[in-house]
């Protein structure tokens, strides 16, 4: 199945990945032979079939709601490329 | 030193006739010596293993040492360790130290293992030739010409090039048994929910396990005793009672049934690969066993399945790399949306940007059913198969790999053809199903893999049949280096 530059370019803004305008025609193409492999699934039935989400159909399971981790707030703010007064900096969001 | 097995090391700390530390300093110099060759390691951390050597050494001086005290390892570098790089081979985590240790980590310190460093691998696990890696390629042991195979291709190099006796690794569509394979290494991937993904980072969560690569069924079976563990932090790990893998390996192998699927001796398969295989089933023969042929009809189904459902979960398990709270940040983003796109644009090589499109793709309006939906179920009818072949036999063997190791650059250009090198791995992750793969031979002195399938939470007594047939065989012992 063939990908147009156009769906990728749409692709490309969902996933939030920038990808120039020279290797586009190559990601296309690329997309297009995974998809093509893919495609084969078209052919078998699955009718009444379960979908399987989980390897061991096993439930979620739950926890008691009690606090376990301590506050690891400076460990994790070092990590950032950048913050500020203890919170995250990026670009300004709303003017 | 060097040549000496896990079991092996764990004799002669007790016996006094080396230390942690010697043997320790004794493989970060063949590390620093030889590694230029291959590329296995992107971390080598020689201080805190020195540290680490010298606490075991006091711990066994005292007498109080658990069994894996002072025995040498590496880390794939997908796996976080506190205070030490934890890169996934990807330029977006080139500067990332995570702040804590991944479960299976803290459950190797525990048991006294010394961390020499961290592995190579295909980036955030996405490869079978460990091209992918943001650091270069990792070289075969056996051949540098040759690629030894992925994405754990770090680990399987490490362990097979005599520089650490066993390696974590882990496997997400074969990615355990398909290195080990190439480089004649034993590799072992548990049933889903053995071993805690807390501090794996993830790729496709539902399929993602980590398990040891070793040089034995033996070593092997002594590092997972470590590292499984039922962990509240991960809420698919599942809730068994502490196993050790090491009891039954002396048992028996007689009136053991084996399925041999038509399916893995097909088109496809390399005929010198198929017949080193058929040598090791009819050893297994000897030693009492029984061979059943059995099908998995859905097998072709697994290849087209799996790269709907890993590349949907890497999609939006690769979303947390926004540039915001860690990894790469492009330069002066002109705003929020300009950097997201450049900090992954960036940050992500070409097969990772891949795998989240073709994932986008499929979870998007429109083609959640025909392609997402669809490959689930398809995913059911893969486990199907394997339920009922378990109905007749105790485990199913075949090939790991179509044939043994490929040249580095033969399929980069061709996404396709790497994809197929695990043809008959996949199915074994879709199902959940623990799968294995030792040295069962050469091929123009290029390993062979013999892959073991078990039945859910199987996995003694693969290392059994596995440590029975490296008993009456010496393939795993033949060495690279």
């Amino acid at each position: 199945m063939a990908v147009d530059t156009q769906t990728v370019e749409k692709l490309a803004e969902l996933a939030r990945i920038a990808i120039s305008k020279q290797t586009i025609e190559e990601v296309s193409n690329r997309l297009g032979d995974v998809l093509q492999l893919v495609d084969q699934l078209q052919a078998v039935n699955t009718d009444g079939i379960a979908p399987m989400a989980h390897p061991l159909d096993e439930i979620q399971v739950l926890r008691a709601d009690k606090i376990t981790e301590s506050n690891n707030r400076k460990d994790f703010l070092e990590l950032a490329p950048q913050t500020e007064d203890g919170l995250y900096l990026v670009p300004k969001v709303i003017d | 030193m060097h040549q000496l097995t896990i079991a092996e090391i764990i004799r002669g700390l007790r016996s006094k006739e080396f230390s942690s530390t010697e043997l320790t300093r004794h493989l970060l110099g063949r590390i620093q010596q030889l590694d230029g060759s291959y590329n296995s390691f992107i971390s080598i951390t020689e201080e805190k293993a020195l540290a680490q050597a010298k606490a075991a050494d006091q711990r066994l001086a005292d007498g109080d040492a658990p069994v894996l005290c002072g025995v040498p390892i590496a880390h794939k570098d997908i796996i976080c360790t506190s205070g030490v790089r934890t890169s996934c081979a990807s330029k977006m985590l080139d500067n990332f130290i995570p702040p804590y240790d991944a479960t299976l980590v803290e459950n190797l310190n525990t048991a006294g293992t010394v961390t020499l460093g961290k592995t190579n691998m295909d980036e955030f696990a996405m490869g079978s030739s460990n091209e992918s890696s943001y650091y270069g390629p990792v070289k075969n042991p056996w051949d540098t010409g040759y690629v030894p195979g992925g994405s754990s291709g770090g680990s399987a190099a490490a362990v097979a090039a005599l520089l650490v006796p066993g390696a974590t690794a882990t496997d997400t569509g074969g990615s355990i048994r398909q290195p080990a394979a190439l480089t004649n290494t034993t590799g072992l991937k548990p049933t889903y929910g053995r071993v805690s993904r807390f501090g794996v980072v993830a790729y496709a969560s539902s399929l993602d396990q980590a398990g040891p690569i070793a040089r034995n069924a033996e070593d092997a079976a002594h590092l997972l005793s470590a590292m499984a563990s039922h962990d509240p932090k991960d809420s698919t790990s599942l809730d068994h009672p502490h196993t050790d893998f090491t009891a039954g390996l002396d048992n028996s192998v007689a009136g053991l049934k084996i399925g041999v699927p038509k399916e893995y001796f097909g088109e496809g398969l390399n005929p010198e690969t198929a017949s080193r295989v058929q040598d090791a089933l009819k050893e297994l023969e000897k030693l009492g066993a029984q061979l059943v042929d059995i099908s998995l009809p859905h097998t072709e189904l697994a290849i087209p399945a799996y790269y709907v459902i890993a590349p949907a979960e890497a999609s939006a398990n690769l979303s947390r790399f926004d540039g915001v709270r860690y990894g790469h940040r492009c330069e002066d983003p002109s705003d929020l949306r300009d950097l997201y796109m450049r900090s992954r644009g960036e940050g992500f090589g070409e097969e990772v940007q891949r795998r989240i499109l073709v994932g986008t793709y499929a979870l998007s309006a429109g083609y959640y059913d025909a392609y997402y939906n669809k490959a689930q179920q398809a995913r059911r009818l893969v486990k199907q198969d394997f339920v009922q072949a378990f109905d007749k036999v105790d485990v199913i063997m075949g090939p790991t790999t179509p044939s043994p190791a490929f040249k580095l650059g033969a399929k980069s250009a061709n996404p396709i053809a790497m994809y197929l090198e695990d043809i008959y791995t996949i199915a074994t992750n879709l199902a959940g199903l623990p799968g294995m793969s030792i040295p069962c031979g050469l091929v123009n002195n290029m390993p062979v893999g013999l892959q073991i399938t078990g039945n859910y939470l199987d996995e003694a007594r693969m290392l059994n049949i596995a440590h029975q047939y490296q008993q009456v065989t010496d393939w795993h012992k033949a060495s690279a280096v």
